[in-house]
């Protein structure tokens, strides 16, 4: 049977997660977003709830709440902030790979630090030459026996500058493609690890995005996560995982943009009256309204299906849901400054970051387009 | 230190209040209920106190339906240890519920007792005098700041009095404290916090058990919404005769001047 409503503990996250976002995110996220400046307050306090992190299984000590719980965390981060909400949730993906991939004893000796204190990760598998086409990576890794040395340069990598662990994609032979790829775990204060500087980005401006470039640097044989041959399944395994979470933030986002909407028609008064007495406005309302609730049914489902298990089915529907969520997220930004007319278009009020912000959503963690050929290639499957 | 919080679920601030067709009371279908504000920083404050004194547990306990036991779950994912839920389906006074609430704190040898200068329901800043009267130990309330002696057998409670001026209380151990806001910052339930909630047993009691008898003394017949407010008035004409018109009103119709 079809059964949509949370369970205790689930109304209870989100009623905390969602007080946290009223009072310590959206006071601060004009500020941030101005300054650029890391809010790692925030970030810090986010860890002592126990919302970062959340996937570590339970017999390792970590919570190991479902892709569920995260959806419902990553809708109430994404209506305050989608900046922090990707600095929060940057660590599940960055984790994912070694939870997956890893041994117990890795688990136990890279991921456990992560309880402890708050510390952040970075996954780090885009380069300057390869994007959607991830499989085409050149930052090579070279076997010297009880370890590898690193060299390449990876971009776009979020939290680059301010974490303590990398999961870095390699390949030990390029001429293998997708068959030379690995993963690394790497100590971010690894000797040979050159910090490029923070992109200057249009959104997601308090998230510190940067490149890095691995210069000879040594990583031991114990911190391989997947042999060659199998990285670059863990990293589609690993985006299967997050991608629903994602998509989830970028609905919080669109929430955001219509409650704002919403309450500026109610004020806002032209001929006399409302503009929410306006069918036009209504419409625009109503509209999205629709791909709000669409979105977070998708990422719902595609939660569900991850969380049961049925893998095959739970890449296509994380791909309908991040595709949707994405899309829909900019459309419904887009529509807010829209009904807020030139004020929308100000930093007075809090549509244009919104605008600003969601556009990230169709880009990172597969792009909208990757999305459809994912979508596309399940569709025409035999 | 047996550390006790009685606390109270209370409407959301944000509730658009309805009354009853026969006025008796207020519609409770489909309100989102919440810790009353105050009982929040009697948990902090309880919890701060464990802190404190580096021993001891904290029980939370509220009387009324089972809905209640949700702000029971809160109060252990806060930090709470324990939790007791006096159950009643039935419409209660607030003596019903300080007699209940002090059966159980003699019970379970409370001794230091939490709860909120009043709930922001009904506001009547009452339950905490007629437990205290009822248990017999001392009470005070607007608490803004606690102090436990190093002999944990008194404490120093200090409240706020007019004019900015503080009012320090010197009681023995047990005793209840009715505490202000702007005493701390109540923390957030944790996500561990929530988890164990789920599973915490909650303690369960009904008005038999504590030997509470008789139905409530207190009957409330006739719920009225306030006042709408009427329109405010335009005043027109040039700024001279704005202004003579303004002051006319302030001093003779408003009568503050």
């Amino acid at each position: 049977m079809i059964e949509f409503s949370l369970s205790d503990e689930q109304k209870a996250l989100k009623e905390m997660v969602r007080r946290f976002v009223e009072k310590e995110v959206i006071p601060n996220a004009a500020r941030f977003d101005e300054s650029g400046e890391f809010p790692k307050e925030i970030i810090n306090h986010a860890w002592e709830l126990g919302i970062m992190n959340t996937a570590i299984p339970q017999k390792f000590g970590g919570l190991g709440l479902g892709v569920l719980d995260e959806v419902i965390i990553n809708e109430e981060l994404g209506a305050g902030c989608l900046g922090i909400t990707t600095s929060i949730m940057v660590n599940n993906l960055a984790l994912y790979p070694i939870l997956l991939g890893g041994t117990d004893e890795q688990i136990k000796d890279l991921v456990l630090p992560f309880l402890e204190s708050p510390k952040l990760a970075a996954f780090c598998l885009s380069e300057p030459g390869s994007g959607s086409d991830a499989g085409s990576l050149s930052t090579h890794a070279e076997d010297k026996g009880d370890h590898y040395v690193l060299n390449g340069s990876k971009m776009w990598i979020s939290n680059g500058g301010v974490a303590d662990l990398f999961t870095v994609f390699a390949t030990a032979d390029k001429s293998l493609k997708t068959k030379g790829i690995l993963c690394l775990a790497v100590d971010a204060k690894s000797p040979g690890i050159h910090l490029g500087k923070p992109e200057n980005k249009m959104g997601q401006r308090s998230s510190d995005t940067r490149s890095i470039t691995f210069e000879g640097v040594k990583v031991p044989k114990k911190n391989l996560i997947a042999k060659p041959g199998e990285g670059f399944r863990l990293a589609l395994k690993t985006l299967d995982h997050t991608r629903t979470p994602t998509a989830s933030a970028a609905v919080g986002g669109a929430r955001a943009a219509m409650n704002h909407s919403i309450k500026y028609a109610k004020e806002r008064k032209q001929f006399n009256q409302a503009i929410a007495s306006f069918q036009a406005i209504q419409f625009m309302l109503a509209d999205m309204a629709t791909k709000v609730e669409s979105g977070r049914l998708l990422c719902y489902q595609a939660a569900w299906n991850l969380d049961n298990g049925n893998h095959d089915i739970a890449r296509y529907y994380s791909a309908l849901a991040k595709r949707l969520s994405a899309d829909m997220a900019m459309e419904v930004a887009t529509d807010a400054v829209q009904i807020f007319g030139g004020y929308g278009y100000t930093k007075e009020y809090p549509v244009e970051k919104i605008m600003r912000d969601v556009k990230l959503m169709q880009i990172y963690e597969g792009t909208s387009q990757v999305q459809r050929v994912v979508i596309a290639r399940y569709l025409l499957q035999d | 230190m047996n550390i006790f919080v009685m606390l109270k679920q209370v409407p959301d601030t944000e509730t658009k209040i309805k009354v009853t067709a026969d006025k008796s009371n207020i519609e409770k279908n489909d309100i989102k209920w919440i810790i009353n504000p105050y009982d929040e920083f009697a948990i902090e404050e309880a919890l701060k106190t464990k802190e404190r004194l580096k021993e001891g547990t904290v029980t939370a306990v509220t009387v009324g339906p089972d809905r209640t036991v949700e702000a029971l779950r809160t109060a252990v994912a806060m930090g709470a240890d324990n939790a007791i839920h006096v159950k009643t389906d039935d419409v209660v006074d607030t003596f019903q519920v300080a007699k209940a609430l002090s059966e159980v704190l003699k019970k379970e040898s409370a001794q230091i007792v939490f709860t909120g200068k009043q709930a922001i329901d009904d506001d009547q800043a009452a339950t905490f005098g007629f437990v205290s009267e009822l248990v017999d130990w001392p009470s005070a309330s607007v608490i803004v700041k606690v102090e436990i002696a190093p002999d944990k057998k008194s404490l120093k409670a200090e409240r706020d009095v007019e004019g900015g001026t503080r009012h320090i209380i010197e009681m023995p151990i047990p005793c209840v404290l009715a505490v202000d806001k702007g005493i701390n910052t109540p923390r957030y339930a944790s996500l561990p916090g929530i988890m164990k909630a789920k599973k915490k047993e909650i303690k369960v009691y009904s008005f038999a058990d504590l030997g509470v008898t008789g139905g409530p003394t207190v009957k409330e017949s006739d719920y009225q919404l306030p006042p709408e407010r009427s329109a405010g008035k335009k005043i027109t004409g040039d700024a001279a005769t704005q202004v003579k018109e303004l002051v006319r009103m302030l001093r003779e119709e408003a009568k503050v001047i």
